[in-house]
């Protein structure tokens, strides 16, 4: 039987997969999307969104059986019954720790674009440039004058609330009105400023919605994003792009169905399609297309390019370089500090914003040059302490119960998320020996921060503690909560853009240089992490590259 | 448990006490049949009891009310490791004991006076000994009772809606609203521990 035939194959319907989707078929391309996992149907699989928390089993504890379900979701401090099954099977998809990996992933249709933190920050040149400046890594093939109209292109359409606040190192984006610092952030945020003038404490830029847009949202402050949300007020592949795909009348889903690998024709120097698994009837189907994206999340992506054109490359396509599967980044995060905010007893807030505030990078900007390279930038958020604080001179009986049904004091507190170094030996391998559930190759992971992360942290520390001490905060603890890599779950590399197919796998249009019709557009393609969650960067570069493609296509030069 | 919770925990600002932050961790089976048939429905009437003394009906239902024997048993059931289980587990001997030293009585048959003056000392103990517990070492059994006894009854139907308040859509966010001491907090279903 014939291969069917597609303009576009997708491989993976996250963040990514889902928006490359809605600008393919936009773009007037009939396209396949393939995602290994289940479907999840916008609203009816959204199975916990609206229980009530006196109905949800075990009130959200984990249990033993959860646990044993999910070790690693249990070591990332995220076992949570109501939506585990957002999350990949671990029994049936291992994958093998040379060094300890917390590898947190979504296998389902939207991927972890159902369960992502939204927030959404644009990278400036201070990012683009530093690999070039500090001789790290490779230089990004783009600046920030080649995304930036993605970035607009990308936040019309998701949908972005957030304040402008004219920094030229986090640049303003197409902003729906911002959520409210509270009293005491505000509070907080003017000492800091008073005293570091350069330093400012900011309302989350995220992709909930704070008016109607698109037809979807507004955001209903329950903070209950990751359950899913009925409303549609956050960004995801369900709320936003796959309608826009399908309304295209473009557009084939086919749930369940594992790439093995790509098709490649050696002659042409082209993929001629994808090899699929299908996850339940285990039969094999070729599909054919024009071009191919890979959206599958930065370790899948690379683990199809290991699997593919073995005949002309042992290591895989895009294995050339000797780069792929290299340079693996995530954001090292958990150091901060937290205090005890003196008054505003008379003060409260009302609903459940679904964000905290953040700090942009104030770090090595400029002349300054710490004892580490790059920056961090802080999450966090006040709030009045609620039941679950411990009331030392109240043991038990009438007046316990009566003070834990007030709200308690106000505390504060942040963590950084900093940049981490791409280094060329923090990578993944193919570990032929061991086996998933439909007896392919598993992914060994080899990564581990070093001294400028570690350096960093104590400026992740020192600072967060220093900026509250400055601001009044009482009892400021600095914390280091540890952090395994991987945690983040910001996880990039793999397959980095650059400017020379000798040390990179993507060129500037996220074109595998052995292979032009297959575009990386997730995470594998990042050739530094910025310290800015990485999502929106990944759309933008995704809208970008569909684009390239599209005209790429139509001069029939692909 | 989402990512800005585990955060807010790790950095302690949600509060100290902690529900479970010990008991709960280290789970790593399924639970065992004999697990499943260890609370006798005496055992769940007296954990009625002490849930009740620890969070007693006063202008709102108490513990009792809310169900907190049994949700104390199917919490230790299918959420504890073995240590606390069996912490909780011979906890219920120990009161019972201890009352009968203390005031000549089962707990079942103590007043409400009695149960108080018992249970304010092993709060105290639970308190001392937390200090300095050692790790692997299981949690005094009546912090477990406490902690299961709050978590089991500020989020249940009648701790989140006539202890606290609660809204399952609260259709605004306003960072900045008057309180007066007295007014109930809100339940937050993000941040439980």
């Amino acid at each position: 039987m014939a291969a069917e035939h597609y303009d576009a194959i997708v491989v993976g319907s996250g963040i990514t997969g889902g928006l490359a989707a809605k600008e393919l078929t936009e773009r007037g391309l009939r396209t396949l999307v393939l995602e290994r996992g289940r479907n999840v149907t916008h609203g009816v699989d959204y199975t916990a969104a609206t229980t009530p928390p006196w109905k949800i089993a075990h009130r959200g504890m984990a249990t033993r059986e959860l646990v044993a379900e999910y070790p690693v979701l249990r070591r990332a401090r995220l076992a949570y019954e109501p939506n585990a099954a957002f999350w990949a099977d671990e029994h049936d998809c291992p994958y093998v720790e040379k060094k300890p990996f917390e590898w947190l992933r979504g296998y389902q249709v939207g991927g972890r674009s159902l369960t992502w933190g939204r927030h959404c920050y644009r990278w400036s040149d201070v990012d683009f440039e530093a690999n070039a400046i500090e001789g790290v890594g490779v230089d990004w093939p783009i600046r920030y004058r080649d995304i930036a109209p993605w970035y607009d292109h990308v936040e019309r359409f998701i949908g972005v609330s957030g304040s402008a606040e004219g920094l030229p190192h986090l640049p303003d984006g197409q902003f729906l009105p911002p959520m409210e610092l509270n009293v005491v952030e505000k509070d907080v945020a003017a000492r800091i400023r008073q005293r570091w003038n350069e330093r400012r404490l900011i309302i989350g830029r995220i992709a909930n919605l704070t008016q109607q847009h698109n037809g979807r949202g507004p955001c209903q402050y329950r903070d209950k994003c990751w359950l899913g949300c009925p409303y549609g007020a956050y960004y995801s592949t369900q709320s936003a792009s796959l309608p826009a795909a399908a309304a295209t009348g473009k557009l084939t889903l086919r749930p369940f169905s594992i790439v093995r690998e790509l098709r490649y024709d050696r002659d042409r120097k082209r993929a001629t399609g994808v090899s699929v698994l299908d996850a339940e009837t285990q039969q094999q189907i070729e599909y054919t297309a024009n071009v191919v994206f890979l959206c599958a999340s930065t370790f899948n992506s690379a683990w199809i390019l290991m699997n593919s054109a073995t005949d002309v490359w042992p290591d895989g396509l895009g294995s050339s370089s000797g780069e792929l599967g290299h340079n693996v980044i995530d954001h090292h995060f958990r150091a901060g500090a937290s205090g005890r905010v003196e008054g505003f007893e008379d003060r409260y807030t009302y609903g459940r914003r679904p964000c905290g505030f953040y700090v942009p990078r104030f770090r090595n900007l400029g002349a300054e040059r710490r004892d580490y390279v790059r920056g961090f930038a802080y999450q966090g958020s006040a709030s009045r302490q609620e039941w679950t604080r411990d009331v030392a001179e109240l043991g038990i009986g009438a007046p316990l119960k009566a003070e834990l049904t007030e709200p308690g004091p106000w505390t504060i507190g942040m963590t950084g998320f900093g940049e981490t170094l791409p280094y060329h030996d923090n990578r993944v391998t193919l570990d032929k020996t061991r086996k998933d559930k439909w007896g392919l190759p598993v992914l060994a992971f080899d990564c581990r921060i070093r001294d400028n992360e570690r350096r960093m942290r104590q400026d992740m520390m020192h600072d967060a503690a220093e900026m509250l001490e400055a601001a009044g905060v009482k009892e400021v603890r600095p914390s280091d909560g540890s952090y395994t890599f991987g945690e983040s779950i910001h996880e990039m590399g793999t397959a980095r853009m650059g400017n020379d197919p000798k040390t990179s796998v993507l060129n500037g249009n996220n074109q595998v240089w052995d292979a032009p019709n297959v575009f990386v557009t997730d995470g594998a393609c990042m050739a530094s992490s910025s310290c800015v969650n990485p999502s929106l960067t990944y759309m933008a570069l995704t809208a970008r590259a569909v684009e390239f493609a599209t005209r790429q296509l139509a001069s029939r030069d692909l | 448990m989402n990512r800005r919770a585990a955060i807010a925990r790790l950095l302690g600002i949600t509060g100290t006490l902690a529900i479970g932050a010990d008991a709960f961790l280290s789970g790593c089976s399924r639970a065992t049949p004999a697990r499943k048939r260890a609370f006798s429905p005496t055992d769940v009437a007296l954990m009625d009891e002490i849930g009740d003394t620890i969070i007693p009906a006063t202008d709102t239902p108490g513990a009792k009310a809310a169900g907190i024997g049994a949700f104390m048993a199917s919490m230790a059931i299918d959420c504890y490791d073995d240590a606390s289980f069996a912490s909780l587990y011979d906890g219920l001997g120990a009161i019972d004991a201890a009352c009968r030293r203390d005031a000549g009585t089962s707990f079942m048959s103590a007043t409400p006076a009695q149960r108080t003056t018992l249970l304010d000392k092993l709060d105290a103990e639970q308190r001392a000994t937390s200090r300095r517990r050692t790790d692997g070492e299981a949690p005094h059994y009546f912090r477990l009772m406490k902690e299961l006894t709050l978590l089991g009854y500020f989020s249940s139907e009648i701790g989140c809606t006539q202890a606290l308040r609660y809204v399952e859509a609260p259709g605004a966010y306003r960072g900045d609203v008057p309180y007066h001491k007295g007014e109930r907090a809100w339940f937050n279903p993000t941040r439980r521990v």
